[in-house]
């Protein structure tokens, strides 16, 4: 909760052994790194919103986690979480992100003219393509921990930039709680609606308070852009289209994200970025690029194959089913995206993607040829 | 500089904040006063009204009574334990309501709570309990099992008898604010009090998170174990946090006295058996809870109780007696008899399913407990809900014979 948490300094009147979480039984990021010296470390302290070390890990404490799935188990509550609870916070992103380290620093690339080739992706194969990012407005405090009246001057200010936007940008934003049915039922046939968080990862580190004031749909007239106001994140950018041109719905992506961004730093609201873990956002998992790259693609012959999972985490890659996170894959399609966030530029990894289904595909042309695709299988990227 | 320290000095945890200071804090490059000045900054950017919720779809009895006046004098108040306006009514933002049903919208996170935002939890106890004052009126408390009159019922219709309440240890935060040491601490003072208790009382407590799979299971088949919350209300209040940590079940070896431990109370107290003598459930009730209040003050502890709002309790709705004493019963032609609402309107009850709470009546059989909580004492509600029930069985006597019934006249609501 916002406006100063002093709750904390009464917590210090208990002893750091009654405090600690029972972490016994968990898995997730967080439950690894954080031991009772550490907590007992860094508990004392407090972002200048009040956001403190209880906050980060109440998620990872609340759930538990998959004995498989090995989710992140804390998240930010504004930008300075990354900095004040470095002790934790650090281990959790190099645990998540590869190794990723302290001193090393991020590319960030939005450059759309650097990416190579992507046009040509075969539309018999390649349904769709899509690219998302988050972004965090500086100034404002993020989604686990911001108020009502932040929420909303988040949205004002999103729906003002989003609104000024002109030529294939042009759009509407519809807010969640004031649409009406017509127009619910149109965004949910097309596939943008979003609904109130349900999963506990989210309600309990107090993402879906107060919903669903100051949440809002903006989307292009050709539906083809689409940005999700005060969901996980202040921001979340699509771009999408059917078919196999990414180079397009990459170029779409960067443009707009820079037209956006340039609006939001005039009233001195940038977005939220530093060298060392680039665009800042609410989940750790996030950070980075924050981007997710991918495509809907047939491989029916292909991912029955022996090294297709080999095959995929070769290529950086990892495949969802075509529902999206944890579904299951439909008719031999799936959904295949970058693995990697942090550490990589957006060029880079959106090129990864482009290069790996041009692969795929051929691999599955093969396949169905019958003839041995072991020749084509890469190196570790 | 001097002047944030100044204001923070005169505040109740001067010696946490020092020490604090020296702890570290200092060397994460954030004093102290950067967060102070920072609120202030925030507090200045966002008044009240840009904080006020949008309640114009909701309706719960928060919604009803909250003005953005009241807001804007109640939202920068904190209790002594640092709990705010805004964490209260949290779990009435997230929860518009049902249109036929009007929950609370509202919970305490300490004992505090109901004085420092009395402007608005006044009204809200007003609105639930029938137009009790908590600023004019006095609550009665009365444990007196011996008072009770006529307190067996004929078993052809009564199934079972059960009395349920809650209570709460004075000094510690309630479930939805409390940090982990707190409900650690209630549950070690619960526990302990509780191995006091001796014959017909003496027992055993089975903790949440280390019982085994067979403790488990015997629990489900004796109907006793309680599971963590899903209800949206209490999830919005923050009630379910770090479970299952300190949460657990006691109950004697004659499995009629049970007392569940940090789930949405910090105590609930359960006093239940088959068949119809209410009286004997209520006896048992009350001298278990005597025994149990005996033992925590040995030890220096107390409930939560002042004699404007009875015991304290989490939600409003549980003020005063936070009793619920109840039966399961056939009716089977009553129950299916047009006048059967009003008449448990007018003698003050209320029907539930078998299931309890928001659950659909199976066969014949229905759930019948007392409506109100605050404003008559747990001995008065007692013999209401025993009067209202032989009332219910007499009317099921005279249907069965073709004979008519009456509607009773309504039961008046508070003493003067």
């Amino acid at each position: 909760m916002p406006f100063g948490n002093t709750h904390n300094n009464f917590k210090l009147n208990y002893k750091v052994e009654d405090e600690f979480p029972d972490l016994s039984k968990h898995n997730n990021h967080m439950a690894k790194i954080l031991t009772k010296e550490l907590y007992g470390k860094i508990r004392d302290r407090q972002t200048p919103s009040g956001y403190t070390l209880d906050d980060v890990i109440q998620t990872g404490v609340d759930n538990p986690g998959h004995p498989f799935i090995m989710t992140v188990g804390c998240v930010a509550g504004d930008e300075e979480s990354y900095e004040v609870f470095k002790e934790l916070l650090d281990p959790v992103i190099s645990d998540r992100h590869g190794g990723y380290k302290p001193s090393d620093k991020h590319k960030t690339d939005l450059n759309f003219e650097n990416l190579k080739g992507g046009d040509d992706l075969d539309p018999n194969y390649v349904l769709s393509s899509r690219v998302r990012t988050g972004r965090s407005i500086k100034g404002f405090t993020l989604p686990p921990h911001n108020s009502r009246g932040e929420r909303r001057a988040i949205e004002k200010l999103s729906v003002e930039a989003l609104t000024s936007l002109d030529g294939e940008f042009k759009g509407k934003y519809y807010p969640l709680k004031s649409m009406t049915d017509a127009e619910q039922e149109q965004l949910i046939s097309d596939h943008f609606l979003f609904d109130k968080p349900v999963s506990p990862l989210l309600t309990c580190a107090g993402m879906a308070r107060d919903w669903p004031d100051g949440r809002g749909i903006m989307h292009n007239d050709n539906k083809t852009f689409l940005v999700w106001v005060n969901e996980e994140d202040h921001l979340r950018v699509i771009s999408m289209q059917p078919g196999g041109n990414m180079r397009e719905v990459f170029k779409r992506f960067c443009v707009g994200l820079q037209k956006i961004e340039e609006i939001f730093k005039k009233h001195n609201h940038g977005f939220m970025w530093n060298e060392h873990l680039g665009y800042i956002l609410t989940c750790p998992s996030n950070l980075g690029t924050g981007l997710r790259g991918g495509v809907h693609v047939k491989l029916p012959k292909l991912s029955t194959h022996a090294k297709f999972d080999e095959i995929l985490t070769r290529l950086r890659l990892q495949k969802r089913g075509t529902g999206g996170v944890d579904t299951a894959s439909v008719g031999g399609v799936f959904d295949i995206s970058n693995a990697d966030r942090l550490g990589s530029s957006e060029v880079a990894q959106v090129q990864l993607v482009v290069d790996g289904v041009k692969l795929m595909v051929e691999m599955e042309k093969k396949l169905e040829k019958g003839e041995a695709i072991d020749s084509m299988i890469p190196a570790q990227k | 500089m001097a002047n944030s320290f100044t204001r923070m000095m005169s505040g109740r945890h001067t010696a946490v904040i020092l020490a604090s200071i020296g702890a570290g804090t200092l060397a994460s490059g954030y004093l102290l006063s950067d967060h102070v000045v920072a609120a202030a900054e925030r507090t200045k950017l966002y008044p009240p009204s840009a904080d006020f919720p949008d309640l114009r779809k909701h309706n719960n009895c928060m919604a009803a009574a909250l003005t953005p006046t009241i807001y804007g004098h109640l939202r920068d108040k904190k209790t002594p334990n640092d709990w705010t306006l805004d964490q209260c009514i949290q779990t009435g933002v997230d929860n518009p309501g049902h249109p036929f049903i009007k929950t609370v919208g509202m919970v305490a996170g300490d004992e505090e709570s109901y004085e420092v935002f009395a402007e608005l939890f006044d009204p809200v106890i007003k609105d639930r309990h029938n137009g009790y004052d908590p600023r004019t009126m006095k609550h009665p408390t009365d444990l007196d099992a011996s008072k009770i009159t006529s307190g067996m019922f004929d078993e052809r219709y009564v199934l079972s008898s059960r009395v349920r309440t809650g209570r709460s240890i004075r000094g510690l935060s309630l479930p939805p604010a409390c940090s982990r040491s707190e409900r650690r601490e209630v549950e070690r003072v619960a526990v302990t009090a509780l191995s006091g208790l001796k014959g017909d009382l003496s027992g055993r407590y089975y903790s949440l998170g280390e019982m085994s799979d067979r403790e488990q299971q015997q629990l489900i088949d004796d109907h006793l174990l309680f599971d963590k919350p899903v209800s949206p209300l209490l999830m919005a209040a923050g009630m379910a946090r770090d479970w299952p940590d300190a949460r657990g079940i006691w109950h004697n070896n004659e499995k009629n006295f049970l007392i569940w431990i940090n789930e949405e109370d910090h105590t609930r107290i359960i006093s239940m058996e088959k068949g119809g003598n209410m009286k004997k459930v209520f006896e048992r009730f009350c001298r278990g809870l005597k025994q149990v209040e005996h033992l925590i003050q040995e030890r220096g502890w107390e409930f939560m109780w002042n004699d404007r709002l009875g015991y304290v309790l989490t939600c409003p709705s549980n003020l005063g007696t936070g009793l619920r004493a109840g039966v399961h019963i056939r009716l089977p032609i009553l129950s299916r008899d047009p006048r059967f609402k009003r008449i448990l309107d007018n003698l003050r009850l209320q029907k539930r399913g078998t299931g309890g709470v928001d659950t659909a009546s199976t066969g014949d059989t229905v759930d019948v407990s007392n409506l109100d909580r605050l404003g008559k004492s747990e001995v008065e509600l007692v013999q209401l809900v025993i009067d209202g029930v032989n009332y219910l069985i007499e009317c099921e006597k005279r249907l069965e014979r073709g004979q008519d019934i009456k509607i009773p006249s309504p039961i008046l609501q508070f003493r003067k």
